[in-house]
């Protein structure tokens, strides 16, 4: 994205972020009326039971003295953004990466499975893709499947997974890297699929009047083309491969990563560990994604397919 | 000799489809249909095969016919959860979200400023994972479908409105001209020209979302349900080792999955009957 892409993108998380601040007068406004009456202000209604009545704005603007209250709940029903920030950086620069509180430490504990998963996935699925390329009985019976896949929930499996491999005794990293490698595992084959398939039929001639040989096909012609397709699968994978290792972290109470971050807010915790935790997976996804389309500019400006993708 | 039984189905449906794939009419709808499902039989057989004979238990891998069994055995409960989980979960929610994203995509329409801004802002959040915030609508809208309408929408909402934003943009100055020329104004222009030319690029994102809402609706109910959905029976069979009955729900999430992407694929084809990519 160059310089003045960046502006209007800007724009826009300005008017995300303007108006989660604003939704959080309404969303807070009868919590924050309950607290401030026993702390004892004058609200109108005065019975809570009366409040219920109306919404959220309504209430806020007929006590205007509720509306910064909202801001600083201890356990809000929508943090405003700088309290999330606050939790956010509380636990990722304020404690030691080792200790259980830390975000750093849950995240590790999801991107190790995830970027386990992702590279086993990926090598599978480009193995699977060469041969379908050139295996037609492969081809013809593998190929419905791989792309039927891509319309069934898949992610519905993961619980099980879990347990089925909790029952033969494999736990901790491995289960949810099987997940992150299915997840990831069939969106490269399709793509790949797609790549090693794109030159056309005047570039393999030339390579014949080459006398070149399969060999030399695949690695001078079929795969150097396939890299745009392959990094834009690689790029779905590997969101598909962090949600594949958060949700594999759901089904066994797990006790570290993002996933056990968001069962712990969600059920005992106060709920600033969950929306800590979404957000560190946000960033994890976005610095994953970002990785990746660097190491793709770069490989595709070596290549001088530069501005093809 | 279990093994030497797998072994012998494999290379016979390998056998059977390689014979198919290479021979004169390896191209005709009937074989390119024939050959996947002998496949699928092959792996199913050599699953039945494996586990009847090493006696695997139930609790780590059911056999197809004990899946089967139960699919038989529980249909009325599988209709139930297919209704709360689909109908009312999925199906509202892409709904909601499909109506909000065309929406925002023909407001933000108006001002390449503003499309200029939503398109990467758009792909980025397509990309995260915003099934986690399941938990956050459970505690707003309670445990019923609402809250997994909610996520469904969330989540459908960046797919289909970057499409539809980058397919509004896919004229080119020579038919807006034309359209200029023609006397007409925004809207005609819109609803005769620019939205016709985007549909492609909208069923495209309609597509994707299809899966997203399954996904959605399903891991949703992970995190808090009444006690019925596809994502409930999955997380309570699971805990009860009732593996068939996961594999049941499995199964009917897969035919819900390609009747639901299978439905939008063809109202698609009937709409953009014109595009090269259908004809």
């Amino acid at each position: 994205m160059n310089l003045r892409g960046i502006i209007p993108a800007l724009t826009v998380v300005g008017f995300i972020l303007a108006f989660w601040t604003l939704a959080v007068i309404p969303m807070n406004a009868h919590l924050t009326a309950d607290q401030a009456q026993r702390d004892g202000l004058v609200m109108s209604p005065e019975e809570p039971r009366d409040r219920q009545a109306y919404l959220g704005l309504v209430l806020a603007l007929k006590n205007p003295a509720i509306i910064p209250l909202t801001y600083s709940l201890d356990r809000p029903r929508l943090p405003s953004p700088h309290q999330v920030a606050a939790e956010m950086f509380e636990t990722i620069f304020m404690k030691s990466p080792t200790s259980r509180r830390s975000l750093v430490y849950h995240g590790w504990v999801t991107l190790s499975a995830t970027l386990l998963g992702f590279m086993i996935g990926t090598t599978l699925g480009i193995i699977l893709a060469v041969g379908i390329v050139y295996n037609r009985t492969m081809d013809k019976s593998v190929m419905p499947w791989a792309i039927t896949s891509q319309t069934i929930p898949i992610l519905a499996l993961a619980p099980m997974i879990i347990v089925m491999l909790g029952a033969i005794g494999i736990q901790g990293l491995l289960p949810k890297s099987v997940i992150s490698a299915y997840l990831s595992f069939f969106p490269v084959v399709v793509g790949m699929v797609k790549g090693l398939r794109s030159p056309d039929g005047m570039q393999l001639d030339l390579l014949r009047t080459y006398n070149a040989n399969a060999n030399q096909g695949f690695w001078k012609l079929r795969l150097p083309a396939s890299m745009p397709y392959l990094f834009a699968s690689l790029k779905i994978g590997i969101s598909a491969a962090l949600v594949g290792a958060i949700v594999g972290e759901l089904p066994t109470g797990a006790r570290a990563g993002f996933g056990a971050r968001i069962l712990v807010g969600d059920q005992y915790g106060p709920l600033m560990i969950l929306w800590a935790a979404l957000f560190g997976a946000a960033v994890t996804a976005a610095a994953l994604v970002g990785i990746i389309t660097l190491i793709e500019r770069r490989t595709l400006r070596r290549m001088g397919m530069a501005g093809t993708s | 000799m279990a093994y030497l039984i797998a072994l012998s189905i494999w290379a016979a449906g390998w056998f059977i489809n390689a014979r198919l794939a290479h021979g004169p009419q390896s191209d005709t709808r009937l074989v390119s249909l024939l050959i996947p499902v002998i496949f699928g039989v092959t792996i199913i057989a050599m699953w039945q095969v494996l586990v009847t004979m090493l006696d695997v238990s139930p609790i780590i891998l059911p056999a197809p016919s004990d899946i089967a069994a139960r699919f038989v055995a529980s249909t009325q409960t599988l209709w139930v959860d297919f209704k709360q989980t689909v109908i009312m979960g999925a199906m509202t929610g892409y709904i909601i979200g499909m109506v909000a994203a065309f929406a925002i995509a023909l407001l933000a329409d108006r001002s390449e400023f503003l499309t200029k801004g939503i398109l990467p802002v758009g792909s980025f959040m397509a990309a995260l994972p915003i099934v986690g915030t399941a938990p956050i609508f459970v505690k707003w809208l309670g445990s019923d479908w609402e809250s997994k309408s909610a996520v469904v929408a969330v989540m459908v909402f960046f797919p289909i409105l970057v499409n539809t934003v980058a397919g509004l943009k896919d004229t080119s100055g020579m038919q807006r001209d034309l359209m200029r020329t023609y006397g007409a104004g925004y809207w005609p222009t819109l609803f005769k020209l620019r939205l016709p030319a985007a549909l492609p690029f909208i069923f495209n994102g309609l597509k994707i979302a299809t899966t997203l809402a399954l996904i959605g609706a399903i891991v949703a109910e992970f995190f808090g349900s009444p006690t019925v959905g596809m994502g409930f029976r999955i997380s309570t069979s699971v805990g009860q080792l009732a593996l068939d009955m996961v594999w049941a729900e499995i199964v009917v999430a897969a035919l819900a999955g390609s009747a639901f992407y299978g439905l939008m694929a063809f109202i698609e084809k009937r709409v953009t009957f014109w595009h090269p990519s259908q004809r």
